[in-house]
């Protein structure tokens, strides 16, 4: 008996590596070893042309010229970073409380049509990144579909722009209704930080990266939605009716039950929002390719630009491992917010 | 007196909540059906286009019906070999997924359901990888691809995504729930590893597995930033989405909006059509992902 279970362990020892085998080679050759690769390639000045074992080892000048020298790459990579930050911070919360909004308002007891709701707006995330791009670089231009809308609704006053080609800053038009501009501006809102200006610093996101974090928005809003709804339907009826015979409103619903026994999934949500957002990539290659005045370049969008088109493979391997750590760090950050709410 | 207060009080009490539930209904409608044109009018807007001629995309770009019905943007995309793209397309997506499910299964059942030496440390090393975003995967997907001259070929395009961390663990999570007393009757039977999974463990996962042939179709008929690194010079290896962004540059500044959005509706329409049949697999699936994850 014994020795009939230990070979039957040894039989499935080698079963399980042997199913394992495809998996693990496919990782072995296109993930662990590449990433390897990657930390390696971020201390040499490749180019990504000639062969990789051509590469000379610099040391950290990669990181050194990025993070300490002044110069145009540790500008590029602030700038990057700066329109990065502008676009996480307004399309997370954006994205996180409309797709809240309609899932509790879709997943009404007696409302119909649901699956009609569900569907239209889910439809959205199904479909290509580049001809969704495609489309509302048609929508957006001056004449386009956007700006009549907008003129439409506040009848007239709206003036037509062509949003992806427009650099001014959201936050450097409004300084702009109180008589602020660079000519008026103090002295030190023009020194430079981390060779950036202080003024740029403060820009907000141009109306091209807007035009970005709107299609990106609506892009997305679908799947966060669908994953609240998931959570919304695991909530009991009988919490409902047990706030409603207390007297509760919908507003007090919301806020006393509904929100806080979602919080597991809204910090999911935020999750997926603040690793997505942190690489956007394809929207701006085909709608802006960083431009105009680099107010759309993304941190994801300056690793391909030095890589591929700039033959500086090592410091694109440099830029994308420091994007790892932030992502890596906001995602703790994230975590222990969690937790710490938890307790 | 009394006993009429206490009576009439609640129905009123009720018939005021039943009103102000009725109008909150209608102001949803409302809303609901606003909000909906606002995700689905873009995509008419887009196919309406995608048939009218360039003069009259200039000058009435926002007009619903064409005044002149015409295929020159079709016709034009096919002459650029969309033909070429959407079969890449197809075939890429079709052998990854079929790749990614089969080795996902094998590995996910492994990892769950045999407990050998090492699967826990295999198991939280390959889940550990989701955790990398892909941006920062793509330069050392560009070094391995280069290093074994993949670069330019249908197998860089293909094999790299043969197997998902996402796969493995959607399978994971299914085996994981799957009782343990249905495959110790087959082992009292005689049966192997191999016959236990593929004839009574993987047909009680088909739910699993139905999610992830479309997730995985889904992820690669919209891939961008993959082929955009493999391919490098070839253009009959363009995919849909690598041909069309390519066709945006080469276009310059006056583009051809009835092509562009001809190409993008190519790209769109097919997986539309398997949302619009398969509907509910997809969002069992975002489900699944959503709560398990």
């Amino acid at each position: 008996m014994a020795t009939g279970i230990k070979q039957q362990d040894r039989q499935d020892a080698i079963a399980g590596w042997l199913f394992m085998t495809p998996a693990l080679f496919l990782f072995a050759f296109f993930v662990f070893i590449p990433i390897f690769f990657a930390i390696y390639f971020s201390f040499t000045d490749w180019n990504g042309i000639s062969p990789p074992t051509e590469a000379r080892f610099i040391g950290a000048e990669n990181f050194r010229v990025l993070l300490l020298e002044d110069g145009i790459r540790r500008a590029d990579f602030f700038k990057a970073l700066k329109n990065t930050a502008y676009f996480s911070l307004g399309v997370v919360p954006m994205q996180t409380a409309l797709a809240l909004l309609l899932a509790v308002v879709v997943n009404q007891r007696r409302l119909r049509f649901k699956s009609f709701f569900r569907t239209a707006y889910y439809f959205p995330s199904i479909t290509s990144s580049i001809a969704i791009s495609m489309l509302f670089l048609f929508l957006y231009q001056r004449n386009g579909l956007v700006n009549q809308v907008l003129q439409a609704i506040t009848f007239g006053l709206w003036q037509p722009i062509a949003w992806m080609a427009d650099p001014r800053g959201l936050f450097h038009i409004i300084f702009g209704w109180f008589g602020l501009t660079l000519e008026t501006a103090p002295d030190w809102m023009r020194a430079n930080v981390l060779s950036l200006p202080v003024w740029d610093w403060i820009s907000g996101p141009s109306v091209a990266l807007m035009g970005i974090m709107l299609l990106n928005t609506w892009t997305t809003i679908g799947t966060m939605m669908v994953i609240f709804l998931a959570a919304l339907q695991d909530v009991p009826r009988e919490v409902y009716e047990a706030a409603e015979i207390d007297g509760a409103n919908s507003r007090q619903v919301f806020f006393g039950v509904t929100l806080p026994l979602l919080r597991p999934t809204l910090f999911f949500v935020v999750t997926l929002g603040l690793i997505g957002t942190f690489q956007v990539f394809d929207q701006v290659y085909v709608m802006s390719a960083g431009g105009p005045a680099k107010t759309t370049l993304t941190v994801a969008y300056l690793v391909y630009r030095n890589g591929f088109t700039n033959s500086q493979m090592g410091l694109a391997a440099a830029i994308a491992l420091l994007l790892f750590i932030i992502i890596f760090t906001l995602t703790l950050v994230q975590r222990r917010i969690t937790e710490g709410k938890k307790e | 007196m009394a006993a009429s207060m206490t009576t009439t009080a609640p129905t009123a009490v009720r018939r005021e909540s039943r009103l102000r539930e009725n109008i909150r209904l209608v102001l949803s409608y409302a809303l609901l059906f606003l909000i909906a044109l606002v995700f689905l009018y873009p995509f008419v807007l887009a196919i309406s286009t995608s048939f009218k001629t360039l003069p009259e995309i200039n000058e009435r770009p926002v007009a619903l019906i064409p005044q002149t019905f015409t295929l020159e943007g079709y016709q034009r995309m096919f002459a650029l070999n969309v033909g070429r793209w959407a079969f890449n397309s197809f075939f890429i997506a079709t052998t990854v997924t079929v790749s990614n499910v089969l080795f996902s299964a094998l590995a996910g059942y492994s990892l769950t359901r045999i407990a050998f030496p090492g699967s826990r440390f295999v198991f939280l090393a390959i889940i550990g990888t989701m955790m990398i975003p892909g941006i920062v995967q793509l330069i050392p997907m560009f070094i391995v691809l280069k290093t074994l001259g993949m670069i330019d070929s249908y197998t860089g395009l293909i094999i790299p995504k043969m197997v998902t961390a996402f796969g493995i663990f959607l399978m994971a999570q299914f085996f994981e729930a799957i009782p343990r007393e249905i495959e110790e009757a087959a082992r009292i039977d005689g049966a192997g590893r191999f016959r236990m999974f593929f004839q009574i463990v993987l047909p009680l996962a088909r739910p699993a597995i139905v999610a992830l042939v479309i997730f995985s179709f889904q992820g690669s008929w919209n891939e961008f930033m993959h082929p955009l690194i493999v391919i490098t010079t070839n253009q009959d290896l363009y995919t849909l989405p690598l041909g069309l962004a390519f066709l945006r540059g080469g276009l310059g500044q006056n583009l051809q909006w009835n092509a562009l959005l001809a190409g993008s509706m190519l790209t769109t329409v097919p997986m539309a059509t398997i949302f619009f049949f398969f509907q509910r697999y997809f969002i069992e699936g975002i489900s699944y992902s959503g709560v398990k994850g």
